[in-house]
């Protein structure tokens, strides 16, 4: 410190200057504080808002009602559905997505990636105007006999274009990260492209990919915009959760608000799912080169 | 068995025949089936070729255990191979848990379930520490003649080829520049690449002829003779054991005292343009200190004229 330096009648102007920098430090310390005070409060308050508006037997009830069940059931066959679809066809292109060099690429990734961004209602308008009755291939379709829009089939598709890109994204990245060195092996050990896909690297990304299902799921439960655009909101077929919180907001406030909270459960459960995922992965990774965090070559047997 | 300084495409050649890497041209068969072969467009794909390769880190699947690792290339439990390895103790393990000479002989026990037509070994102890490296390669040096299979072994250390193989190819480059015994390789080196990969001295040099062979001027001063006859500019090889120390006033050839260190009762003396392995003096002495000038001397036989 120059204050401690300081001789005679510098010494109270130095003393002065030494303090202003250490009140600097004071305000910058209770201003971080603040702001990151602020910034929770500001996040959690709607949260303790939403469970705390009614008293638990109300929140029940609420979400005993006969639209709350509905739009239970729907989003539960609907997100299903969506999901076995998206690892059923998701899982084998991001694993050649994740493995194959070939030219275009980056472009491919870039336009799968292109729904992450893209606001949900231009989702649904797209998914209306491509296969409703009036689009692109909905009038092929509809001379099939086929009519998507505003049916199950439609909350199904909605939650697919929304939710996949982030499971293709987490899973390439995961996959990108098995050894190929291992894949490699399995080939010269007879295994096929399918079985070196299958027992080799999807168990080795398997953490990678648990989390990366677990983003898309919560994306899916929590689909509104494309949803409402292509399926419409009819209560016990294309009516989810989150259009039950939206249609119940005028005629029922509490109910409305019991869906919220049990939506919120949903996430919260999801979170922490793929947060165990995602370190579990980290664990698994370490493991697909033995020679690093393994035992010494001199540990007793 | 071949040899190579890095990035001469020792792994890359292995890889090739392994099926994981497509070269531009040439033709890889084994007894009278064709692998590989660029002009008829044959590639068979590296599942359908029967190998077994061991990449330098062998390759374990981590989430498997030792016998699943094992019956994965196979398709059925071996306890006769984990049995002849010495592993059936550790089928419940996973790879993490072995050490490196128990790893090696699980990725051999799952080489051998492929039933392969050929062993391809990159860099066996590449990742090994100097002492497990000397106990793992001499149980490699026991259990590969009783394989009785052709291996191909890469590996960048000339001591590997001399414990390990019959016949040593050396590479440099892609390019195969010696294919002989190890003994030969040590005595007639086809080129100074593969003297000093050998660990040879290799100097730059004139030679005289002169009676029964010839008089070498070393560049940097100092001549030695040589059994075999030149004219001009060459090179020379002489082994480090090859060289003798002499007092530096009645020598041809003197040179400065880098470092002595002593090994296993030798010592390793690395002079300004020469490493000698010489005897210590009868009494134990070293005698030879750092920055001292000694004589150098080496039997005609012993140096070896390359190019």
């Amino acid at each position: 410190m120059t204050a401690a330096a300081g001789t005679g009648s510098q010494r109270s102007r130095d003393g002065a200057r030494a303090w202003v920098p250490a009140a600097g430090r004071v305000a910058l310390v209770i201003s971080v504080a603040l702001t990151i005070a602020v910034s929770m409060a500001f996040l959690m308050l709607p949260i303790v808002a939403l469970i705390t508006y009614q008293p638990l037997h109300d929140l029940i009830s609420g979400l005993g009602s006969q639209v709350a069940v509905d739009a239970i059931e729907v989003s539960v066959k609907t997100n299903a559905i969506a999901f076995v679809l998206m690892i059923a066809f998701g899982t084998p292109f991001a694993y050649v997505l994740a493995r194959r060099r070939f030219p275009g690429r980056s472009v491919v990734i870039t336009l799968l990636e292109l729904p992450l961004v893209m606001p949900p209602a231009v989702a649904g308008l797209g998914l209306l105007v491509a296969f409703g009755t009036l689009g692109l291939l909905g009038h092929t379709l509809s001379a099939l006999g086929i009519d998507l829009a505003f049916t199950q089939a439609a909350v199904v598709m909605a939650i697919v274009f929304v939710a996949s890109p982030f499971y293709l994204r987490g899973a390439i990245a995961a996959f990108e990260a098995v050894d190929q060195t291992l894949i490699d092996v399995a080939g010269t050990l007879g295994a096929g492209p399918v079985r070196r896909m299958l027992r080799v690297a999807t168990p080795l990304a398997a953490g990678g990919l648990g989390a990366a299902a677990a983003v898309a799921f919560a994306r899916g439960i929590g689909e509104f915009g494309a949803t409402i655009l292509f399926a419409g909101s009819f209560q016990g077929t294309t009516q989810t959760l989150p259009l039950a919180v939206y249609s119940l907001f005028d005629a029922n406030l509490d109910q409305a608000i019991a869906i919220g909270v049990l939506l919120i459960a949903v996430s919260a459960a999801i979170l922490l799912i793929s947060k165990l995922l995602a370190s579990s992965w980290q664990t698994s990774s370490k493991l697909t080169s033995p020679w690093r965090g393994g035992r010494s070559s001199f540990a007793p047997r | 068995m071949l040899v190579g300084p890095s990035g001469s495409g020792k792994t890359s050649l292995l890889r090739t025949v392994a099926g994981l890497e497509r070269p531009h041209a040439g033709r890889i068969s084994l007894g009278g089936e064709v692998w590989f072969d660029a002009r008829r467009g044959v590639r068979l794909s590296a599942e359908r070729r029967r190998v077994g390769y061991l990449p330098q880190d062998y390759g374990l699947f981590p989430h498997l255990t030792v016998a699943a690792n094992v019956r994965f290339a196979g398709r059925r439990d071996r306890p006769d191979l984990l049995e002849r390895f010495g592993i059936d103790h550790l089928s419940a393990a996973h790879p993490w848990q072995l050490s490196g000479g128990e790893r090696q002989r699980v990725a051999l026990a799952r080489a051998l379930a492929r039933e392969p037509q050929v062993l391809l070994l990159d860099e066996p102890f590449g990742a090994l520490d100097a002492i497990t490296r000397q106990r793992v390669r001499d149980e490699l040096t026991g259990l590969l003649p009783k394989l009785e299979l052709p291996t191909l072994l890469v590996t960048h250390a000339f001591e590997d080829a001399t414990a390990l193989a019959d016949r040593v190819g050396v590479i440099d480059n892609g390019r195969l520049v010696q294919v002989a015994t190890s003994a030969q390789l040590l005595d007639s080196p086809a080129n100074a690449m593969v003297a000093a990969l050998t660990g040879a001295n290799v100097l730059e040099a004139i030679a005289t002829p002169g009676a029964s062979g010839c008089t070498v001027r070393l560049s940097g001063g100092g001549e030695l003779r040589s059994s075999t006859t030149a004219d001009g500019p060459v090179q020379i090889a002489i082994h480090p054991w090859e060289i003798e120390l002499t007092d530096p006033s009645s020598s041809t050839l003197t040179d400065h005292v880098v470092s002595v260190r002593q090994d296993r009762g030798r010592l390793n003396v690395r002079l300004h343009r020469f490493s000698v392995d010489a005897a210590p003096g009868s009494d134990g002495q070293i005698g030879i200190a750092e920055g001292d000038v000694v004589g150098l001397r080496a039997v005609p036989s012993s140096v070896r004229i390359l190019r």
